[in-house]
This record gives structure tokens, sequence and C-alpha cells, in this order.
């Protein structure tokens, strides 16, 4: 079976007034079709330009400077720009935290899913817009009629979201990119809005990265794991076996500072220090300065430890039974 | 004795109009909806030394709540006491004059520090201002509060903008201590913060409530933070509180069918990938709340007797329950769809 989504070696530089900044580090994962894929990092972790870099959304001064991106086989990074629009909305979609991204505030809901149809494919605009109320019926949004004629504004915070999945599935896309897409909404919304998700990528065949800082929605989501850190993957596997059994210092740090893993009241173990500059990285392991187990072997560049579906960055990887 | 009593406070918010608009409304025949009903009859104690966690969603007047209690904003009714003082004097129905005795923490560190003042001369206002603390003794006093929240006395003579966000978190901490308040109003202080740094911040605060005996508010969106930092939690929705009751009890078993349905919309480490229940509906306008229950059109119990009669919060061992559920004196169990 091809992969969804193929990314090999995907690096992306910012060049700042303190010199080059890597963001994204030579980040490689693939994520087949019907998958979800949760990618997660806490702020300045790179995930979100990850996900930008995927589809070409990288302004100056930043810049896609090495890697391939593969969907369903095709390399996006070799196409022209025309053809890489073509591509954008049709085989790999976006769907951001803020539904006012997507969101035109001043065309009918109706108006604009029909103009994202009739973009890529030369259909009637009565046939765009049956498509677009079945979008919209696809993610669970009662009254799909009523709401093509409403405008931004007057749905809910959750109910635009849900239009902005709705837009992003259109054309069934082999992959969606969505970043934090949940992280605004309440918590019975985003429980509707992830239920929807494992649905969809569980019917369409539709293949998810998820970006979120939200361990605890990863877990409940997601089929892999890969963990950022400092721009790069430190570690990624299956979601059931990374949160299990963390191999990576980080991982497993992130993992214990979630308060419901600890008896209330008591103290929660800590990362000590906080997320690195990335202007001013420490040479070797990134997360050497606030690792318990670094050593001297650490100041040079860290390995990737490779087994049973696993990968690692580290030079002392975590022991897990086997 | 309990340190804060919120006895029956209810706060509405009144959108103005000109007379050209009720004109125009009045020619059209339309009586629009304008007064949000942001609390609705909370009642409320904290014992000194205790932490009451608020939890709710967007809309239930958690943030309200904590405002009024902090005497940023006038109840529309009923009144809140420390210590039996009042904690505002108002005088037209905004607030005059407020106790230095709260003191609140807000959620975004970078909209409540003042970037153009030394972090040191932020924490040593309020004192100088209220004349707490001896002027010659104020750096000292500020050295001693930056250590107490982990940061180095040095620090004091630096701006904001040179802090993390969990740093500024500390800051924050730092000069709401200063005024030695006997209560802390929290308002999603971590909310805003990574994880790892989530934790720290919220390990800093057990450590202050230990060593000082801290009472404090703690609202937040957040189950698992509440649950770790509180002794007591009251849920909340659309302006009232419909559960009320000590940490284990509640999420061991809630009772609420809200508070049920929201544990159950929680995404949870480490139980896999979940088979999700969410509650379905959304969470009706606090323009417009429902009659009766507010929750009932979202409820799958809700009977003829939830539309139109406001459950009251009644007491039921330790805790409270506002649900016909269970008021019906036959000793109805949770879950049953007796109601239904």
């Amino acid at each position: 079976m091809t992969a969804a989504l193929q990314v090999r070696g995907l690096t992306t530089r910012f060049d700042t007034r303190a010199g080059a900044v890597t963001a994204v580090n030579d980040v490689s994962f693939s994520v087949d079709p019907g998958r979800i894929m949760g990618l997660v990092g806490e702020s300045g972790s790179g995930k979100s330009v990850t996900g930008f870099s995927i589809l070409g959304l990288i302004e100056a001064p930043g810049r896609v400077t090495g890697g391939e991106v593969l969907v369903e086989g095709q390399d996006l990074r070799a196409l022209p720009p025309d053809e890489m629009r073509r591509m954008r909305g049709r085989k790999v979609a976006m769907v951001f935290q803020d539904p006012m991204m997507t969101l035109n505030p001043v065309l009918r809901v109706g108006d604009q899913m029909a103009m994202a149809v009739q973009v890529h494919d030369r259909v009637s605009r009565r046939a765009a817009w049956d498509r677009a109320r079945s979008a919209l019926e696809t993610v669970g949004i009662p009254a799909p009629g009523e709401r093509l004629m409403a405008y931004p504004h007057q749905l809910s915070g959750g109910m635009r979201q849900r239009v902005a999945i709705a837009t992003a599935l259109l054309h069934q896309p082999a992959v969606i990119i969505a970043d934090e897409p949940t992280t605004a909404l309440d918590v019975s919304i985003q429980g509707q809005i992830l239920a929807e998700v494992r649905r969809l990528a569980d019917d369409t065949g539709t293949a998810i990265v998820w970006v979120s800082h939200d361990l605890a929605v990863v877990s409940s989501l997601a089929d892999e794991i890969c963990v950022m850190y400092a721009g790069r993957i430190v570690e990624s596997g299956p979601a059931e076996r990374v949160i299990a059994a963390p191999r990576h210092p980080y991982t497993r740090g992130l993992i214990a500072s979630v308060p419901s893993s600890h008896a209330p009241g008591g103290r929660l173990p800590q990362i000590p220090g906080s997320t690195p500059q990335l202007s001013s990285l420490p040479a070797g392991c990134p997360f050497r300065p606030r690792c318990d187990r670094a050593t001297d072997l650490c100041v040079t560049e860290p390995p990737r430890v490779a087994a049973a579906g696993r990968t690692v960055l580290c030079h002392h990887p975590l022991e897990v039974a086997p | 004795m309990s340190l804060l009593t919120i006895d029956h406070v209810s706060k509405r918010f009144t959108r103005p109009t000109g007379a050209i608009v009720r004109g125009l409304e009045k020619l059209r025949g339309q009586t629009p909806k304008r007064t949000v009903h942001a609390l609705t009859d909370v009642s409320l104690e904290v014992a000194r030394g205790e932490v009451l966690g608020i939890v709710g969603e967007s809309g239930c007047g958690k943030s309200t709540l904590g405002r009024i209690v902090a005497g940023i904003y006038a109840p529309s009714d009923g009144a809140v006491t420390l210590d039996g003082a009042p904690v505002a004097r108002e005088s037209r129905g905004t607030v005059d004059k407020l106790t230095t005795r709260v003191q609140m923490i807000h959620q975004d560190p970078f909209a409540s520090l003042n970037p153009r003042m030394k972090v040191g001369e932020t924490i040593a206002e309020g004192p100088r201002q209220h004349g707490l603390i001896p002027a010659p003794d104020l750096r000292d006093r500020v050295a001693a509060l930056l250590s107490q929240v982990g940061l180095e006395p040095a620090y004091a003579d630096r701006l904001p903008h040179q802090f993390s966000g969990g740093q500024r978190q500390r800051i924050a901490i730092a000069r709401a201590l200063a005024m030695q308040p006997d209560l802390l109003v929290l308002d999603e202080a971590v909310a805003s913060l990574d994880v790892s740094i989530q934790a720290q911040v919220l390990n800093l605060f057990l450590d202050l409530r230990r060593d000082l005996d801290l009472t404090a508010l703690f609202i937040s969106h957040d189950l698992s933070v509440v649950r770790h930092v509180s002794d007591r939690v009251a849920i909340m929705y659309l302006g009232r509180v419909v559960e009320l009751a000590p940490v284990a009890p509640l999420y061991d078993a809630p009772q609420h069918p809200y508070t049920q349905a929201l544990f159950a919309s929680v995404p949870r480490l480490g139980e896999g990938r979940a088979r999700f229940h969410p509650i379905k509906g959304e969470i009706p306008s606090p323009l417009d709340p429902p009659p009766g229950c507010a929750f009932h059109p979202r409820c799958p119990f809700a009977g003829p007797r939830c539309r139109t009669e406001v459950p009251r919060l009644k007491p039921h061992d330790s805790r409270a329950v506002a649900c016909h559920l269970h008021d019906g004196g036959t000793g109805a169990t949770t879950g049953t769809s007796e109601a239904a």
C-alpha cells in the first residue's frame, strides 16, 4: 500500500537577524490512508511549521530547504507553483486552529464552499451547492440547508470549525493537515468533533495529520504519534505504545507533567528549565540541558534508534519490556 | 466559619441602546434580547485554607463569578462577603472601593503585566500604594517574593518582555502575594502555558498553598488541573452551579447529568483510542437561556418537569446537585431514566 503522505527529511529554515533558525529539522514520517497521525509538541517545537511546510505555505523569511513531501507517491516539492495550487484543497487540505482563517466573513457559507468546489472541478453552481450540503452532513451538522445560507458570524465556534472541516473534505483529499483544530473549543464541542474526525478517517480513507499540544486529545484520537522537540521528531510510534511506554526522556517528562496521571495534590514531576530558543540550541542533543539521563556522549548528535515500528532520537533511550 | 460567603449572587449585563434603535425596534414590533444572564442565584462558601475549584465551559459564568468575588464587578443581586465584610463598596451599580484582601491572577501573563514597568516595581506597587510595607523595606520584600515564586531576586530590575510565559505567571503570583491577601482568585491561571511549564506553576501553587495556608478560588475549564489542586469543586452551567462536591466523590461518581457528560467527553491520557460519547447539541446562549433546567435540551434524562421548573441546588450528604432526578424524595439514583 502506498502511504497517503510520506515526508522525508523535511527541513525548513527561517533567516532572522540572529542568524538562520532551523524550525523543522530533518523530519520524516508517513501516514497510511484512513490513519490519523498525531504530531505533538510544545510551543516552538516546529509542529505547526511542519504542517505549513507540507502544504508549501511557508513565506519569507522562511524557506523549505530540503526533503520530500510525497502525496500518493507524488513529490509536492518538485511541482511548479501553479500545479502545487491545483494540489492544495484537492489532494491536500488544511484545517486551521481559527476557522475564520478559512472562512470569508462576508460570504454565505454555501457560496464560499461552492467556490471551493468550482475552483477544482467544472461543475454547475447547483451541483457545487449540493456537494457543499452533503459535506456539511458528513461532519454532523444538523439542518445543513439552513447553514449554507448563513454567514460565518451567525454560527458558533464549534459550528464554524465543522464548516472548515467540511470544506477541507469537499474534494475528498488524500491528506488533511489539521493544526490545533479543537484547541479553541469547549470540551463538550471538542468531544463531538473528535468523534466525527475519527469516523471520517475510518469511512473516507483520508489520512489526517493532527497537530496538537494536547497529549490527551492526541492519545485518544491518533493511531500513531510523533513527538517534536526543537524542530525534530524525537520519538514516534504507535500511539498506545508511545503513551504507555515512552522511550525518549522528553516524551516521558511530557506525559508525567499531565496532572491526571497523578494523585491529586501531589507534586507533579516537572521537566526542569524551559523550551530552548531555536537560535541558540546547544550542540548535540537539544534536550540535553533539561535531561536527567544526559552524559558527555550527548554533546554529539543523538542517534536515531529504530525498533519495532518506533524510532527514538536519543543516546540513552529508556528501556521498555519487549 | 467560612472565610468567603457568596450569597444568592446574580449578575446581568444589559447592552445599552440609544433612543433611535429603541424607536426602530418599537416600529418593527421586536423586543430583542439584550440582557445576558451571566450568573443566576449562585451561593457558595469557602472555608479558610480551602481551595474551591470552579469548572465550566464558555458562557457558564465562571469568570464573572471570579470578578465579582474580587470586587471588580458589582453583583446585580446578592452579596459577597469576606469574614462578614463586603468585598466591594459600590455606588450606582459600579464598584467604588474594593478590598485588597482578595487578589486575582489572570489567564494571560502577557496582558496582565505592564510592559513598561520593571517587574520589581510592578510587585511593589500595590503594597506601596496601600502602605502595607514601609518604603525602606520594599526592595527586600520584592526580593523575598521573587525567590518565593522561584525566580532570581536580581530579576526585579528586568522588564516583562525578558521573561517567558511561565516566568511571567510567577511574577503575577508574586504581585498578588505582595498584598498579603486572604483569598486568591485564579482565573484560568495555567491555561495559556505549555504542559511542562504548567506542571511547574501548579507545583509552585501547591507549595505556596502549603507554606502560606492559602485560600483560593481556582477557576478553570480543565478538569484534570482542577482535580489536582482543589478540595471541593463547583460545576457550573449557563450561570448556575449544577453540582458541588469534594473532589474525590465528584470525580469518582459525578451525579448531575451535565457533569457526567462533561467527564465523558474529556479525552484521557493512557486510555488508548477512545470511544467518544460527546454531549449532543450546543451550549445555549446566555442571552436566551432555555426555561426550566438550562441543561434540559441536551440531557438524555430530561422530562416534562425539567422543561418548566428550575431545579434547586439540594444537598445530598457532603455534596449538592441541582437536578430533578435527585430531587424526588424516593431516593432516586444516578443514571436511571425515571424522569424520561
